[in-house]
C-alpha cells in the first residue's frame, strides 16, 4: 500500500503543529512525509492482537515525594528577563484576536 | 586523546587553560559552539584553593549544547534558542561540578538533537576527527569530536536513538547510553521523553565508568530517574554473548563487519562464549522509532513559541507570533519530525500508527528479554557504515534515518548500550562495536569492555 499525502493534509498538519510554512516548504514536506509514512507503514505487518502497549520503560510506578514546596532553581526576575518582551513585570504578547 | 588521570592532582587553572588552548587550536572542526572561559577559570580557582574537592577535581569537559549550563548560552544548535542564557543548570552538570569537573565549552549538535550527522546544526556541521571530509556523526557530534581530538578527556551527550553511540563509533571513542532513567534529565532540552537518556563520551572504559557513576542517581526533579544503581563492577568470567544476526547482513559495510568479528575473537580469547542469535523483530524497530519519537517530539517542542523565552518573530497577532516564531526557529528536520508526530497522533491515524508502534515496542522488549534469559550481553556494530561523507545523506531523510537502524532498539527498550572502539577499517576509519545489556547492567557492559581493552 502506498500512502500519499495531499497538500491540504500538509497544511492541516502545519496548523496543528503551529508552523507557518512557506509554499516551498509545503511542497517538500509533502514529498518527505509521504516517503516517511510509506516507511513506517510496514508496522501494519505485525500482529499485535492482545499485546499491551508500552508507554514507559522505567518499571517505576506512582513515584511520590514529600508534600513540601521544592525551591525553584531560578528566581522570578531571572525567568522574566528571558521573555522577549515584558511590561509591568509581565510577559507581553500581541492581541489574541 | 587524553585520559582523566592526566588532569588529576595538577593545577586546575592550568588544566582549563590547556583545554581551552587545545579548543582554540582546532577551530576548523567546529566541535565547540562556545567556550565558557571566564566561568571555567573561576571554577578552577575554587578547585585549586580546595573549596571544591572530588573525584573529578580540576578535570575539564565539554557539555553538549542541549544541557543547560552557566557561562555560555544554551542554543540546542537552533535558531530559536540562539541567544538563550539558561537561568539554571542541568542536574548532570551540577553533579559533575560538585565533584570538581569543569565545563570549558558547549559542543555542537544537530538542532534539538534531531539528526545523525551534526549537519542539522544552524552553526554548520562538525567535521570528523579522523577525516575532515566526513561527518562527525550525530546528534552529539561536537562532544565526540572534542573528546577524540584530545581537547577534553570526556564530554556529556544525550542519546535518544543513537546520538551518543553513533558519533562515538564514527570518531573512535567510548560512548555510553545508559539504562533509561540512570541520569536525571532535568535541565536538558527534551526531545523524546520516553527514550531520552544522558550519557558520556570518554577515551577509556574506566573513565566512562567514573563519569557515569558521578552523574547517575535519583533526582526529585525528574520523576523517571532511577535510584542510584550504578556501581563500578568487576567483569564476570565466562559470559555468554550473542552476536545479532540481523546486524551482520550483506547490507553492512564489509570493513565494519570485519572489525566486529575481530572484536568477537578478542572476547573469545578472554574466555567468553559468542554465538549467533536472531531477533527478527528488529526489522521493525526503526519504523517503531520513527512513529514514537516524532510523536513525543511534536509534544515536547510545542513549548517553543517565542513567548516566554527564545527568539520571537514580529507579528500582529498571537497566532501569527506562534506560527512565525516556530517556523523561523526550527530547521527542516525539526519541522519534519513535528509534522510526522502531529500526523501519527491525529484522530483517525492514532491507532494505526502510534498505538500499533507502542504495542510493537512491547514485542521488541519481550524478544530482547527472552534472549537475556540465555545471554549476558548482545553485540553488533553501532552503525552499518563508518562515517559517511559530508552531504552524502542530507537530501534523503529516509537514508539518514537508516543510519540509526542498529541503535534505536536499545533506546525503545530502555536497555543500556555502549559503543566501544574496535579496529579501524582498512581506510583508517573508526568502527564501534555495540554492547547491549539488560536494564541496570550498565556497569557490567563497561567492565566487559575494559577487560578486553587494547587486546590485539
Amino acid at each position: 500500500m502506498t500512502t500519499t499525502i495531499s497538500r491540504d493534509e500538509v497544511m492541516h498538519l502545519a496548523t496543528l503543529s503551529n508552523l507557518q510554512l512557506s509554499d516551498d516548504e509545503i511542497a517538500s514536506l509533502q514529498n518527505d512525509l509521504g516517503g516517511i509514512l510509506n516507511y513506517i507503514n510496514q508496522l501494519s505487518e505485525l500482529d499485535t492482537s492482545g499485546v499491551e502497549p508500552t508507554y514507559q520503560v522505567t518499571d517505576l510506578e506512582n513515584v511520590g515525594r514529600e508534600d513540601i514546596v521544592m525551591q525553584p532553581k531560578a528566581d522570578r526576575d531571572a525567568l522574566l528577563s528571558l521573555a522577549p518582551k515584558q511590561k509591568d513585570e509581565q510577559i507581553e504578547v500581541p492581541k489574541v484576536l | 586523546m587524553t585520559t582523566i588521570d592526566e588532569y588529576l592532582g595538577t593545577s586546575a587553572v592550568a588544566n582549563v587553560k590547556r583545554a581551552i588552548q587545545a579548543a582554540k587550536d582546532k577551530p576548523e572542526y567546529n566541535a565547540l559552539l562556545a567556550l565558557c572561559e571566564e566561568r571555567a577559570l573561576e571554577q578552577a580557582s575554587k578547585v585549586d584553593s580546595g573549596e571544591i574537592k572530588g573525584r573529578l577535581a580540576g578535570v575539564p569537559f565539554v557539555a553538549k549544547d542541549n544541557f543547560l549550563t552557566f557561562g555560555a548560552p544554551t542554543t540546542a544548535a537552533s535558531h530559536i534558542l540562539k541567544d538563550f542564557n539558561a537561568p539554571l543548570q542541568a542536574t548532570a552538570i551540577e553533579k559533575l561540578e560538585a565533584e570538581g569537573a569543569i565545563c570549558i565549552g558547549k559542543a555542537n549538535l544537530d538542532a534539538f538533537a534531531h539528526g545523525g550527522s551534526t549537519e542539522n546544526s544552524v552553526f554548520g556541521p562538525t567535521l570528523n576527527a579522523v577525516d575532515k571530509d566526513r561527518v562527525a556523526g550525530g546528534s552529539s557530534g561536537g562532544s565526540a569530536v572534542a573528546t577524540a581530538l584530545g581537547i577534553v578527556p570526556f564530554a556529556t551527550g544525550t542519546d535518544t536513538g543513537g546520538s551518543i553511540r553513533q558519533p562515538a563509533s564514527f570518531n573512535g571513542v567510548y560512548g555510553v547510553k545508559p539504562t533509561y532513567g540512570t541520569v536525571s534529565r532535568f535541565g536538558v532540552v527534551a526531545m523524546a521523553s520516553s527514550t531520552d537518556t544522558i550519557g558520556c563520551f570518554a577515551t577509556s572504559a574506566s573513565d566512562a565508568q567514573l563519569v557515569m557513576d558521578v552523574m547517575a542517581g535519583r533526582d526529585a526533579r525528574d520523576m523517571t530517574s532511577l535510584p542510584d544503581f550504578f556501581e563500578i563492577a568487576d567483569v564476570k568470567s565466562g559470559q555468554k554473548i550473542g552476536i545479532i544476526k540481523e546486524f551482520m547482513t550483506d547490507d553492512v559495510d564489509a570493513g565494519v563487519k570485519q572489525s566486529v568479528i575481530q572484536y568477537v575473537d578478542r572476547l573469545k580469547s578472554a574466555g567468553h562464549t559468542v554465538e549467533e542469535v536472531s531477533l527478527p523483530i528488529l526489522k521493525y524497530a526503526l519504523a517503531m522509532y520513527y512513529v514514537i519519537v516524532p510523536a513525543e517530539i511534536s509534544s515536547n517542542l510545542a513549548r517553543y513559541d517565542g513567548v516566554r523565552y527564545g527568539k520571537r518573530a514580529d507579528a500582529g497577532t498571537l497566532s501569527d507570533l506562534y506560527g512565525k516564531s516556530r517556523n523561523d526557529g526550527f530547521v527542516s528536520e525539526n519541522k519534519r519530525r513535528i509534522m510526522i508526530g502531529s500526523y501519527v497522533l491525529s484522530s483517525g491515524y492514532f491507532d494505526a500508527y502510534y498505538m500499533q508502534a507502542q504495542k510493537a515496542r512491547t514485542l521488541l522488549i519481550n524478544a530482547f528479554n527472552e534472549l537475556f534469559n540465555t545471554y549476558d550481553v548482545l553485540l553488533g556494530p553501532v552503525s552499518p557504515t563508518p562515517a559517511f561523507k559530508l552531504g552524502e545523506n542530507t537530501s534523503d531523510p529516509i537514508k539518514m534515518y537508516l543510519a540509526d537502524m542498529m541503535t534505536v532498539a536499545p533506546s525503545l527498550t530502555g536497555m543500556p548500550a555502549i559503543s566501544v572502539p574496535a579496529r579501524a577499517t582498512d581506510e583508517g576509519l573508526p568502527v564501534g562495536v555495540q554492547l547491549i545489556g539488560q536494564r541496570r547492567h550498565d556497569a557490567q557492559l563497561l567492565a566487559l569492555a575494559k577487560s578486553v581493552e587494547g587486546a590485539a
